[in-house]
């Protein structure tokens, strides 16, 4: 029996993510008395394969294939699914991000396992295995039970914390023969947005809605952001109408994010929006409207002039950087 | 080329989800069952797909797995513009549960692409799409915001995290897609309600498969403090907050 975690590295590092899951896999396997198996593929330094094993991995699998340069699905799913049957895992964890839900689904059925996904807690109880996740776009939590022999989780991001500690996990590199059949998908084209902040990966997220007026009005809110080194986005009209990128889309219908801190301007906090980001620690809302539903999400609010607070919020945050 | 849209049924998004039987199940009086928002923009993408003649796309069918009283949805999405229906009458009981149902569908009338939305606003499951294409040993290709189908070729984007990639694939294949697939969902035209009335809804008994996950308990989500209220006179009051008391920055 162990628990196996799939991370994902990207350009052969890691990320604040990775270490959740690991962390996440070896409170798992505390409740199971059993061991964390790390499965990475690609390209990735010793180094910071080691890392893994400081968040709790006890045995690290790094697989370098040129068939799997790209996802493909399939092809990923075959894999990881050859490597928890070898390794005898009960439990599988993957993230909930977009890899996370291109993959879990596929070793479910290769598996014949329950899927619990965007669960935000350790398991509730083992036995029955029982999970706590988000459902209703976060209006509600299920206590879901998982009845097959395998279980796959898909961690929230953000949801977990790090767990570091020294430990010499064993570093593996297994040559796996991958179904050249199994390759059903090519990647034609990869376009990176660079030197940004990414929303899915922010622990602050500036966010502006339609109460900003005119895209003009935005160079002070993303001078905040820069400030705190967080991440743009933005409410769906916003990016509807273009003055915001698709990519900061937040909400049911765009992205879900768990910041540490989510600062709201001029958005009114409509049910589909708070779906995409309740999952903050923190929010902070400011609106002119005092009876705006989002001041009933937020911890921290302004009621007022976005126009007028956001250069104060700025130079306030410039008083304390220096 | 024929192309099958998986259509779930949810409440309205703007529903209160209350619960009912000791918190064990969703209390439904008076919820509004609407299509879930991705499968709308599918199914919006899958009929434009059939007015572009060049795209080769013949048909457009809508699978629900469901009992009779979601009729409505399917009616709605007939009245939006597909072609058929195929009804499985059974409770969605769980993501595998589905996904087998439809598998078996799909096994039977042979589409070239089946189009899954990336998650229902109900479940949050994220899985039916990527089980199909398992239970069919069929590709997959997720997080899609562009569907083409350029000189007969499938030709999809993908979000990836920080990007995009432009992914091609072989049909027959499961798309599940994101935002971006389509603008706006389409709504159904007096003419289109009236033609659904005639279009056929095929009913199919499902296959007997146990279900591998079950809801035991509902909770609501943890109740957070009261907003705290800063002069917008003094915000940097505000800052002094965040960095000293809540100390995320
Ligand atoms: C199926 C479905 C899915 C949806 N998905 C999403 C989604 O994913 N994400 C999303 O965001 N929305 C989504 N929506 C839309 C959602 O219902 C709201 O319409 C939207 O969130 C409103 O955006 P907003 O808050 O920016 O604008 P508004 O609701 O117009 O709010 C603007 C706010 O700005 C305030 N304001 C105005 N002037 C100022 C000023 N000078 N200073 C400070 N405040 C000011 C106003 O008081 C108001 O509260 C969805 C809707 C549907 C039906």
């Amino acid at each position: 029996m162990s628990v196996l975690v799939y991370t994902e590295n990207w350009e052969g590092k890691f990320k604040k993510l990775s270490f959740e899951l690991v962390s996440y896999a070896s409170g798992v396997a505390k409740m199971l008395n059993t061991t964390v198996t790390a499965v990475s593929i690609g390209k990735v330094e010793d180094n910071e394969l080691k890392r893994l094993g400081n968040c709790g991995a006890n045995k690290i699998i790094n697989i370098i294939n040129d068939q799997l340069i790209t996802l493909d699905n399939q092809a990923y799913a075959s894999v990881i699914s050859d490597i928890s049957k070898k390794e005898n895992a009960t439990v599988i964890i993957i993230s909930n991000n977009n890899t996370g839900k291109a993959i879990a689904p596929r070793l479910s059925v290769r598996l014949k396992a329950g899927v619990g996904s965007g669960v935000s807690r350790l398991p509730l109880n083992i036995n029955p295995f029982t999970v706590y996740k988000r459902t209703y776009s976060g209006n509600a939590f299920a206590h879901l039970v998982i009845k097959s022999d395998v279980k796959i989780l898909t961690l929230a991001q953000n949801s977990f914390d790090l767990i570091e500690t020294a430990n010499n996990a064993s570093i593996e590199n297994l040559n796996v023969s991958v179904d050249g059949s199994l390759v059903k998908t090519s990647v034609k084209d990869v376009q990176k947005q660079s030197g940004k902040i990414l929303l899915t990966d922010a622990d602050i997220v500036v966010s502006g809605g339609r109460g900003m007026k005119s895209p003009d009005n935005w160079p002070p809110l993303v001078e905040l952001a820069t400030l705190l080194g967080a991440a743009t986005a933005c409410s769906r009209p916003v990016s509807d109408e273009g003055w915001r990128p698709h990519e900061e889309h937040t909400g049911q219908t765009g992205k879900i994010i768990a910041p540490n801190l989510y600062i709201a301007v001029g958005i009114s906090g409509a049910t589909q929006h708070l779906a995409g980001i309740s999952s903050s620690k923190f929010i902070v809302a400011i609106n002119s409207d005092k009876d705006a539903p989002i001041f009933q999400a937020a911890q921290y609010g302004i009621v007022g002039d976005a126009m007028k607070i956001i250069p104060k919020l700025v130079s306030a945050v410039k008083e304390i950087r220096k | 080329m024929k192309i099958l849209v998986c259509i779930s049924n949810v409440p309205d998004t703007t529903t209160k989800i209350k619960f009912a039987e000791g918190n064990t199940s969703i209390d439904t009086t008076g919820i509004q069952w609407v299509i879930n928002p991705w499968d709308e923009l599918s199914l919006t993408r899958a009929l434009e797909l059939k007015d572009d003649a060049t795209s080769g796309v013949k048909s457009v069918t809508v699978v629900h797995v469901g009992t009779a009283s979601s009729e409505p949805t399917i009616r709605k999405a007939l009245a939006i513009g597909a072609d058929d229906a195929i009804r499985v009458n059974a409770e969605s009981s769980d993501a595998w549960f589905v996904a087998a149902q439809i598998a078996e569908v799909a096994k039977k009338e042979q589409f070239d692409i089946i189009i899954c939305g990336i998650e229902s606003s109900d479940f949050n499951g994220s899985a039916v799409g990527g089980m199909i294409s398992e239970f069919l040993g069929i590709p997959s290709v997720s997080a899609v915001s562009s569907l083409k189908i350029e000189n007969g070729q499938p030709v999809m984007t993908r979000e990836i995290d920080g990007g995009k990639e432009v992914v091609n694939v072989q049909a027959p294949f499961v798309a599940i897609v994101q935002k971006g697939i389509a603008k706006e969902p389409r709504i159904a035209a007096m003419r289109g309600i009236m033609m659904a009335r005639t279009k056929p809804v095929k009913l199919m008994e499902p296959l007997a498969i146990e279900p591998l996950t079950q809801i035991i308990e509902f909770e609501k989500p943890t109740p957070r403090a009261a907003c705290k209220y800063i002069d917008a006179d003094n915000p940097a009051q505000l800052i002094d907050l965040l960095q000293n008391e809540a100390k995320v920055i």
